[in-house]
């Protein structure tokens, strides 16, 4: 059954009528199987949950040391804003700049602008500048990197961990959820719906 | 062609970028814009084959210094040593860490290279026109931007090494300049993946079938 709206698929062209899905369906292209869209059931709930919950975290995980370090009596502790500004210091600014802006530049945004979407759809109104933000939302996603740079703390704490005593920090800790909490956000922010709330300016 | 094998583009629809509504493209009018979402319409990333090719020599370039150059030094009360991107998988390896250093090694030297590689054979058969294989390519095309991000891991491995080991006369580490080159080349593969357009390769097919 298709609600009769023509789409075409981003990634083949192929122009296709929009399916009606039932809750928790997804729509796939019928010639490269790319995913069109799909029905999250109580996506604005959903969403909206997560992504508080994700800005509690994020802000707790950038406040609180990640790891700490201790060998021979001499302690060192690090937070992620902390390890930015040392790469700074040692003359990779170009490096510090694209650490800041993918692990907390841009998650700090992704967070905000969907609670600034979210919590007005919660109450039952349409957000002013739904359009730009969608946009903006779309265009920074690949950059957002938490979960590779938690990757990465656990293979550096894997590296020290012969050479000196590792103290896992609150944010440490932090991040971990974080991650679940930020994909059950994007996952359930759901695009597609949201782009049919802006009226076309005739 | 069957009727229901019609690509937007055949009938003049073009998809936005911004916000995936149709629009129909008027002929003569340049420069239109999406009337949902106010973004540039295009029938096809603009310069897609250039621009991809652009981001990707580059990023090759890039990846020789990113291998060869110090991507640490580490200076201790016993000596001061240099790693690069091999030496430190070849040091967790030996160290018994050997999950480790396979998880490293797919993310800093697979991962990029097969990007890399990937990239080129999608532009060189959009390029010579292939026919045959679309789906498969477009999925490699799929994965290619989902394992994107990933190959970011050593920067942030050494980032936090950096900030941690810095004890006062017992040992220090120094991010060497391979951090930076192997950064770009993230960067520059991530910018090709976006520029290249998959739709591009299913167009040689349909042309056939006209």
């Amino acid at each position: 059954m298709t609600s009769g709206v023509l789409t075409a698929c981003h990634e083949c062209d192929l122009l296709q009528r929009e399916p009606i899905l039932p809750p928790g369906g997804v729509a796939c292209c019928r010639r490269c199987s790319a995913v069109l869209f799909r029905d999250i059931p109580d996506a604005v709930d959903r969403a909206l949950a997560y992504t508080l919950g994700a800005a509690f975290l994020f802000i707790i995980a950038n406040l609180f040391p990640i790891v700490g370090l201790e060998a021979a009596g001499i302690a060192n502790a690090t937070s992620l804003y902390g390890a930015v500004e040392t790469i700074w210091k040692s003359d990779m600014e170009g490096v510090a700049a694209l650490v800041f802006i993918t692990t907390i530049l841009i998650p700090a945004m992704e967070i905000s602008l969907r609670l600034y979407v979210l919590l007005p759809l919660k109450l039952g109104h349409v957000p002013q500048g739904l359009a730009p933000i969608l946009r903006l939302l779309q265009s920074v996603r690949p950059w957002s990197m938490t979960q590779v740079f938690i990757l990465g703390v656990l293979v550096a704490l894997v590296k020290l961990a012969h050479l000196a005593h590792i103290v896992p920090g609150i944010a440490l800790w932090s991040f971990g959820g974080l991650i679940l909490l930020l994909t059950g956000a994007t996952v359930s922010f759901n695009t597609h719906e949201l782009w049919s709330l802006v009226k076309e300016d005739e | 062609m069957s009727e229901s094998d019609v690509t937007a583009s055949q009938l003049g629809l073009c998809t936005c970028h911004g916000c995936g509504g149709l629009s129909e493209l008027i002929p003569g009018v340049h420069e239109m814009r999406c009337r949902r979402c106010g973004a540039a319409l295009h029938l096809r990333k603009p310069d897609s084959i250039a621009r991809t090719w652009a981001f990707l020599i580059a990023a090759y370039i890039l990846y020789v210094p990113a291998n060869v150059l110090p991507m640490m030094r580490t200076g201790s009360l016993f000596g001061a040593q240099s790693d690069t991107i091999m030496s430190g998988v070849v040091y967790l390896w030996h160290s018994g860490s050997w999950h480790i250093a396979l998880v490293v090694f797919i993310a800093s030297i697979v991962v990029p290279l097969a990007k890399m590689f990937s990239l080129t054979y999608l532009l060189i058969s959009v390029q010579l026109g292939w026919t045959t294989r679309s789906l498969e390519r477009t999925k490699l095309y799929r994965i290619l931007e989902f394992v994107g991000p990933w190959s970011m891991l050593d920067v942030f491995v050494v980032m936090i090494l950096v900030a941690l080991v810095q004890l006062k006369g017992l040992a220090s580490i120094q991010p060497g300049l391979a951090v930076a080159a192997f950064g770009a080349v993230v960067v520059l593969t991530m910018f090709a993946a976006m520029a290249f357009d998959p739709r591009l390769l299913w167009e040689p097919k349909e042309r056939q079938h006209v």
